[in-house]
Order: C-alpha cells, then structure tokens, then sequence
C-alpha cells in the first residue's frame, strides 16, 4: 500500500497540518519505509485474536452523577490565546 | 562538608531527618550546582528557585518538630509533561510555551504531600516522542558522560532525558519521568541511573500530558533501586481521577530491596537475541545471568515468539492514540495559535504545523493515516490483535519464571545527531523496552557496567503485573553484584 503525494496531502488534511508541497513527496517517502517496515506484521497469525485495547481488565468505574467541581472559569480561560468577559474569542466562523 | 548533592535519597532523607543539615542548605547546593551545570547540560527547562527554598524552609520547619513525610525536605526534578499549578509545563513543545496549569497533576501532588521539594522542570523530548532528547523545542539534552577519549557530546537518550542527566549529574536527588515505549529505562541505562516503569495503572496519569493513553505511565528515575522504590512509593496511589487507574494498596517497596532472591526462577528469553548486537551487550547480558546464579536464583531459557513484533505494533498503536490525544491543541482554548490564516480549518493546519515539531507532525500523520477508512483495519485492528498476542507471550511464561532478564538497550548512548536521519534507526533503541509497554508490565533499568568506551550499560528485569516487588528484588542483587559506582567525570 504504497503512499503518494496526494495521499500525504489527504492524511496532513486529516491531522490538521499545514504540509508545503514541497513536503509532500519526501514525506511519502519517509512514510513508505515506516509502512513498509510495519507490514511485517502481516506474517502473524491473529485468527480469533481480540483486539487488545488496554491493559486493565477491570470494568469502568461509575462514580454518583453528582456535580463535583465548577466556577472556575477564570481557571479554565487562564491559558486561552484570547479571551473576553468570560468566553473564549474564537476567528469568526459563520459567514 | 561533603558535597551533599551526591547523596542518594534515602540517605539526604535519614540526614534530613537526623537534622545532619537542614533542606535549605541541601536545596541550595543543588541550585548552585544546577546554575553551573545547566547552561551546558541543558537538562532543566526551568528552574524554580523561589519556589523551591519557601519549600524547603516549610520542610525544614516541620522537620523541627519532629514531623514530615516519606520524602520530607528532599529537592526533586520533574519531567516537563506533569502540570504543575502555577509553574509552565511546556511537554518540550512549542504549542504550550507559555501554558501555566491552573491545576497539579497527581504524581506531583503525592510528591509534595510527602514532603519534596521542586527544584524545576525537566527537559524531554517533545511530547515525550523520541529517544534522545533532540525533539525537545528547548534543544538537546547533554550526557554527562563521555566515550574515553571523545569529546562528541551524547545523549541522554529519551524521552525522559532531563531527568536521566540531571540525576547523573547531581542536579537532583531523583526525578520524575514518563515512560510509554522505554521513555524512564533507556535514559537511565545511558546514564549509568535506575529507572522503574510500574505496572500500568499504578500511577495516576491524572495531569501527565498525554502521547499514547493505553501506554503512559509515571515513575522514577533515581541513583539506586533503593532510592527509585522510595520515589516510586509516593508516585503510586489510586486515582478516582483517572479511569484506568488501579484500585489497590502500594506497598512499601523499599522492603523488597535487599531481599534474598534465592531461590527465584529468572527466564532469559532468547528472541532478545539480536542479530548485529553488539558483543558488550550480549557479554552484559550473560555476566547478569551468573550474577544471578550465583545469588542462587534459578535460570530459565523461555520463548516470547512476538517480540520481533512488538516495535511496529507500537509504532501503530502510539501513532493512533497520539492523532487522537494530540487533536485537542486546535489553537482555540490554549496553546500555540497562528497569528495568518484564511479560515478556521487554516488555521488550526497552520496553528499546528507552528506548533508541533518534525517527529510530532511525523508521529501524527502516521496516526491519522492508519486510523483512517480504509486503512483502520489492516493496520490498526491488526495492531491491536498482535498487542495481544505479545501479551500472551508474557502470560504463557509466568507459570515457569517469576521475573525475566535482559538487555535495557541495543547499544550504549551514541553521539548527538548521529541518529537523526533514518527515523527507524531511532525507533529501534526502544526494542527491549517497548514489550512491557505494550503487555503493561512493570519494568526496571539497572546499571551494570561500562561499555568498551567507558559508557554506562543497563539491564532490565521484567516482572508480572503488580509485582514490582520481586522487580525490586531482583533490581536489588544485580546492584550489589554490579558493584557499579562509576559517575562520570566533570567536563561541564
């Protein structure tokens, strides 16, 4: 399953990085041989494997659905690139 | 005075509490020697002297009466992806240059209901992604070791390379560190220092800056394995915080330290023979066998068949959950946003292409593209399943041994730059270490003696899951048969 150009344009897309396009070939390149070294996991034998997600077996603890924590938002805007009377100011998005 | 910076832990902690010297006086020797260490060392990211000495006068005062935790008063390091409230936490990126938690992660925090002190925050490489430190957005780690008669700088190896070089160094007592594919083990056994990764889920990865969720864990980097269990005690705690957190009791593991291992059966698993690795290492790895033999443990030759495998599993599953962890810096709430763009997707593209280096942009493309339709199950899927089966691999030898030996790295550190051009060259320093990651098994680097070069070598012992103790143990009687006291002379 070799990788192209366009591929890494359409992965970089997907990852949300901005990639020149004189990037774009090397990359593939790069790529290529990660993948290839990669598929050599096609010579194991998984037929009826589960797939293995995480290393504890425990179930996932439910806790009361109560409110535990809140009004921070000075907390929580403290590292926001911009903000203004208590929101975050985002690029307008809808033209 | 003796110089009090080349303490162990455990032995500042009893002089501590003997009231031999004062955290004060122990706190600034070692802000005196990082001030003249680190502009070559590069080992700290940032230094928090202010904060540190109110810690270590609140120590100190309650050291006075008497009181004071299990690490009262004892000057740490901590890897830069614990966030630490009021103190930048930066994960070695510039996407959060400038990001100042407004919370403490739980390692931290255990740290200093135990009395330590923070001396700073330790460099790593960028997102904890890489081998040598040189993805950090803060430049490269030195070693403080040096092959005889070279003057190339090495590295630390990686990704918690900070933390190995300012504990070789004597910049810190101990010091935290991360490990998701051999990020605590291989810097330790560069530097001549003792890393444990614990079981996965003893740690709370409560404010750890995620790479690869399933993989992370907390632990130590330390002098001895007596000081490493000592940290690694206060790191470990049940986290209601965090959902994989195990809900179990820590033991006081610096009990199994010493611990005769007669009697115990050691497996030597011979796919951990490589082709091309260097002889040293072979010789290491046979001289830790008799060393063994000799304490009385009994040795195993066992099979794990899926260890060739276990490097590209990783380098599918880390990718995959790094795209999806690593998607949360868009530029919007925090970190690094682009200043030009044309739209929003442009400027979460650019914002992220400004903010995360080669090896990250790298990493998360491979995330993104084995995730995506078509692709997910032929590589992700099948990843997952492989990961299981190298689990089992573990699983199947547990019933004849009760702790594995081997390697902690296919070579000593190399030189700065010597990797950088072929990424698998790199990935492969992690192909000893990257097994318990994926199985989620406790594991220990342990200096055993010098390379050729007069470089630093470790070896790993493996233990099942939740069983740090017989780890400890047998960390413990490849120490006192090691007899390794080498530091590295001071060219710094």
């Amino acid at each position: 399953m070799a990788i192209d150009a366009a591929t890494v344009r359409k992965v970089a897309h997907l990852a949300r990085i901005k990639t020149p396009e004189d990037r774009l070939e090397p990359l593939a390149q790069e790529l290529n041989g990660i993948l290839k070294w990669i598929e050599q996991l096609d010579e194991v034998d998984v037929q009826g494997v589960e797939p293995m997600t995480s290393n504890v077996s425990q179930p996932l603890r439910l806790r009361d659905d109560v409110v535990t924590d809140g009004d921070k938002v000075a907390d929580v805007l403290s590292n926001a690139p911009k903000s203004a009377d208590g929101f975050f100011v985002v690029p307008k998005v809808v033209e | 005075m003796t110089d009090l910076t080349k303490l162990t832990l455990a032995d500042a902690v009893d002089g501590l509490k003997a009231k031999t010297f004062s955290s004060e006086e122990l706190t600034q020797a070692f802000l005196t020697n990082i001030e003249a260490s680190n502009p070559t060392l590069n080992a700290y990211v940032e230094v928090t002297a202010d904060k540190a000495l109110e810690q270590a006068r609140a120590s100190d005062a309650r050291l006075a009466k008497g009181e004071g935790g299990a690490l009262e008063g004892a000057p740490l390091g901590i890897k830069d992806l614990f966030c630490t409230e009021g103190v930048q936490t930066t994960a070695g990126s510039n996407m959060l240059r400038g990001f100042v938690p407004p919370y403490e992660s739980t390692v931290t925090a255990n740290l200093w209901r135990d009395g330590a002190v923070m001396l700073g925050k330790l460099n790593m490489d960028e997102f904890a992604m890489g081998s040598s430190n040189e993805t950090s957005a803060f430049g490269p780690v030195k070693n403080p070791w040096k092959s005889k008669g070279s003057n190339a700088d090495l590295t630390p190896g990686g990704s918690s390379g900070g933390s190995a070089s300012a504990v070789a160094a004597d910049l810190c007592l101990a010091a935290t560190a991360s490990d998701t594919g051999g990020s605590i083990r291989q810097p330790a056994a560069f530097t001549g220092t003792v890393g444990i990764k614990p079981t996965y889920g003893r740690a709370s990865r409560y404010g750890m800056v995620a790479f690869a969720s399933s993989l992370d864990q907390a632990g130590p980097i330390a002098k001895t394995v007596k000081d490493s269990a000592l940290l690694l005690n206060s790191m470990c705690s049940f986290d209601a915080k965090d959902s994989t957190s195990l809900d179990i009791p820590t033991p006081d593991w610096t009990q199994s330290v010493g611990q005769s291992v007669k009697g115990l059966r050691i497996g030597v698993p011979k796919e951990y023979v490589l082709d091309g690795m260097p002889a040293e290492i072979q010789k290491l790895w046979e001289q830790g066998v008799e060393w063994l033999k000799a304490a009385g443990c009994e040795i195993v030759e066992i099979s794990l068949p899926h260890t060739k495998y276990a490097l590209p599993t990783y380098y599918i599953v880390a990718p995959a959950e790094a795209s999806s962890n690593l998607a949360r810096y868009d530029g919007m709430r925090f970190g690094h946003r682009a200043e030009e763009f044309t739209s929003l997707d442009d400027l979460y593209a650019t914002s992220r292409a400004e903010g995360f280096g080669k090896e990250v942009q790298r990493r998360l493309t491979i995330g993104a593209y084995v995730l995506s339709a078509g692709f997910y199950d032929a590589y992700y899927v099948k990843a997952l399943k492989v990961r299981r089966r190298i689990a089992q691999d573990f699983d199947n030898v547990w019933g004849q041994v009760d702790a594995i030996l081997t390697p902690s790295t296919p070579s000593a550190a190399f030189a700065i730059g010597d990797k950088q051009i072929d990424p698998l060259t790199m990935y492969l320093n992690d192909v000893f270490t990257v097994t318990t990651n994926l199985a989620g098994l406790p594991g220990i680097s342990v200096p055993a003696g010098l390379s050729a070069d007069g470089l630093p070598l470790g070896l790993q012992v493996i233990g099942k899951a939740l069983d740090e103790a017989t780890v400890f143990q047998v960390a413990g009687a490849l120490e006192d048969a090691a007899g390794f006291v080498a530091k590295p002379d001071r060219w710094w």
